[in-house]
């Protein structure tokens, strides 16, 4: 069965990908193994303490938690993303494996399709 | 009875609106009499949506039921008889949850 990576690269609300992102995710986990990527400003969906109140948006951050029911346990994000946005391990909502960029370029590799968004 | 503002197909329009008098009022509109097995299906898909902001497809909530409420109960059968046709929607909007999407 083809393995899919869906890699999701922009901070929340300003568009609508993030969220599009986790759709797919939330999709096609119905039919084959996803693992899921936060690359580049995608960390800042998974960062605590979102607020989108005030722009009168759903905050969906608590969402990805629920992935683990859909058999989605290979999710990752980029150490160098988060270090390069002051960003830790510990200020994410979720628990998620830190990879090299040497790891990025092997699931880009060894999935069979590759989403971006 | 008061009444209670649903869009078109019946679903809450505000979901702060919900309340045991309300969800026995809805299920009223769907032609059902709420017994215990219906509410704790009920309580376990309103927690699932007040953790994750989504509503769990059939499968994901065949598989919570199982996993809360036992092995017995965790079967699409047991929720297709309480909440015949489609247990999907008809528990969502008992539930005062929004349409499920994917669910016409």
């Amino acid at each position: 069965m083809k393995s899919f990576l869906i890699i999701t690269r922009r901070s929340p609300y300003g568009t609508s990908y993030g969220k599009e992102a986790l759709d797919a995710v939330l999709m096609a986990s119905a039919f084959v193994p996803v693992s899921l990527l936060f690359l580049d400003d995608g960390v800042f969906q998974i960062k605590q303490h979102q607020d989108a109140d005030c722009i009168e948006i759903k905050d969906y951050s608590p969402t990805f938690a629920v992935l683990e029911q859909y058999d989605v346990k290979n999710i990752y994000v980029s150490a160098s993303s988060l270090q390069h946005r002051g960003l830790t391990e510990k200020d994410l909502v979720l628990d998620v494996e830190v990879i090299s960029d040497a790891r990025i370029a092997n699931l880009l590799d060894t999935n069979a399709v590759v989403l971006s968004f | 009875m008061h009444c209670i503002d649903t869009d078109r197909e019946g679903y809450l329009k505000d979901l702060s609106d919900w309340s045991a008098d309300v969800a026995v009022q809805l299920a009223e509109s769907e032609s059902l009499t709420l017994t215990d097995n219906h509410w704790e299906v009920i309580h376990l898909i309103r927690d699932f949506y007040m953790k994750y902001k989504i509503s769990p497809t059939m499968r994901v909530l065949v598989r919570q039921v199982r996993d809360k409420l036992g092995v017995e109960k965790g079967r699409s059968f047991h929720l297709l008889t309480l909440f015949p046709d489609n247990p999907l929607k008809r528990l969502s909007k008992i539930a005062g949850l929004p349409k499920p999407p994917n669910c016409d």
